[in-house]
C-alpha cells in the first residue's frame, strides 16, 4: 500500500515536482480553453510548455541522467522561435481584421 | 529549509499561473507570467539545474515576455470591451481541465518512482552539458540552428507590409 499522494509531496521527492508540473499544465490548458484574447491564449500555451520542461528536469534529476536537461535546451530554443512566429502571425491577423478576439475570427465558418 | 523553499516556490508558481488565466488585462497577464517563470527557475535551482534556471530566465523573461509586452503595446486592444466569460465556456473548460487533472493525478498515484535519489550530475557546471551537446546531440543542435534561421526568415516574410499588387498591362 503506497502512502497517499499528499504525504509524498516534498522537496526530496519526485512526486512533488511532478504534481506541481501537472497543476501548471492543467492551469495552462484551462486558460487556453477559457480565454478569448489570442495573446493570453498564447501565454497559457507557454505555461504548458514550461510545465513540461519542469517535468523533464525533475525526471532527469531523480533518474541520475542528463538527457532530460539537455532536451530542455532544445525546448527553450524551439519555444523562442515559436513565440516569434506566432506573434508575427497575430500581428498580421490584427492588421487584416483589427481584432485579436478569437470569437470574431470566424471567416472560415460556414 | 529545502522543503520550505519548495513549498513557497510551488505556491508562488501555481498562484501566479492561476492569475495569468484569471486576470482581465493582457499586460497584467504578462507580468504574472514573468513571476511564474521566476518561480519555475527557483524550482530548477532546487533541482540542481542552476544553469537551466539561468537560461530560462534569460530566454523567457528577457526575450519572450518582453516580446509579448511589445506586441500588446503595438496592437493597442484597449477599445475591445472586456466581456465576461459565458457560463457555457466556463463550465466546458472547467470540466476539461478537471478531467485532465484527474488523469494526471491518477497516473501519479499509481506510478512507481525511483527510490534512491542519485547525486547531482551537473549542478551549475557547464561542462557536462557542453559534452552532451557537442557529442551525442550534435546533429539536433545543427537542426535547431537551421530551424532558428527558418523562423527568422518566416517572421520577416510575415511581418512585411502587403501592398496591393500592381496590375500588369
Amino acid at each position: 500500500m503506497t502512502p497517499p499522494l499528499i504525504a509524498q509531496i516534498s522537496a526530496s521527492g519526485l512526486p512533488g515536482y511532478i504534481f506541481v508540473s501537472s497543476l501548471l499544465f492543467v492551469l495552462g490548458f484551462f486558460g487556453v480553453l477559457l480565454r478569448k484574447n489570442t495573446l493570453v491564449i498564447y501565454m497559457c500555451l507557454e505555461l504548458m510548455l514550461i510545465a513540461s520542461t519542469l517535468a523533464l528536469v525533475a525526471f532527469s534529476r531523480f533518474n541520475g541522467t542528463l538527457d532530460g536537461s539537455v532536451f530542455v535546451f532544445f525546448i527553450l530554443t524551439i519555444a523562442a522561435a515559436e513565440v516569434a512566429v506566432g506573434l508575427a502571425i497575430i500581428v498580421a491577423l490584427f492588421r487584416l481584421r483589427h481584432t485579436v478576439q478569437v470569437e470574431e475570427l470566424n471567416r472560415l465558418k460556414n | 529549509m529545502a522543503n520550505l523553499l519548495f513549498y513557497a516556490l510551488s505556491l508562488l508558481t501555481i498562484s501566479c499561473a492561476a492569475l495569468v488565466v484569471w486576470t482581465k488585462n493582457a499586460v497584467n497577464a504578462a507580468m504574472f507570467l514573468l513571476v511564474t517563470l521566476a518561480g519555475v527557475a527557483g524550482l530548477f535551482v532546487l533541482l540542481d539545474a542552476a544553469l537551466l534556471a539561468f537560461v530560462l530566465l534569460l530566454v523567457y523573461a528577457g526575450a519572450v515576455v518582453a516580446l509579448f509586452l511589445f506586441i500588446i503595446m503595438l496592437l493597442d486592444t484597449r477599445h475591445e470591451a472586456l466581456k465576461p466569460f459565458r457560463p457555457m465556456t466556463i463550465a466546458a473548460s472547467t470540466i476539461g481541465a478537471a478531467l485532465l487533472l484527474l488523469g494526471l493525478v491518477t497516473m501519479l498515484r499509481r506510478a512507481q518512482f525511483p527510490a534512491p535519489v542519485p547525486d547531482a550530475i551537473a549542478g551549475s557546471s557547464l561542462k557536462p552539458y557542453a559534452e552532451q551537446l557537442f557529442t551525442t546531440y550534435l546533429l539536433p543542435v545543427q537542426i535547431v540552428g537551421f530551424l532558428l534561421l527558418a523562423a527568422m526568415l518566416g517572421v520577416i516574410v510575415l511581418s512585411r507590409k502587403h501592398e496591393p499588387r500592381e496590375e500588369t498591362p
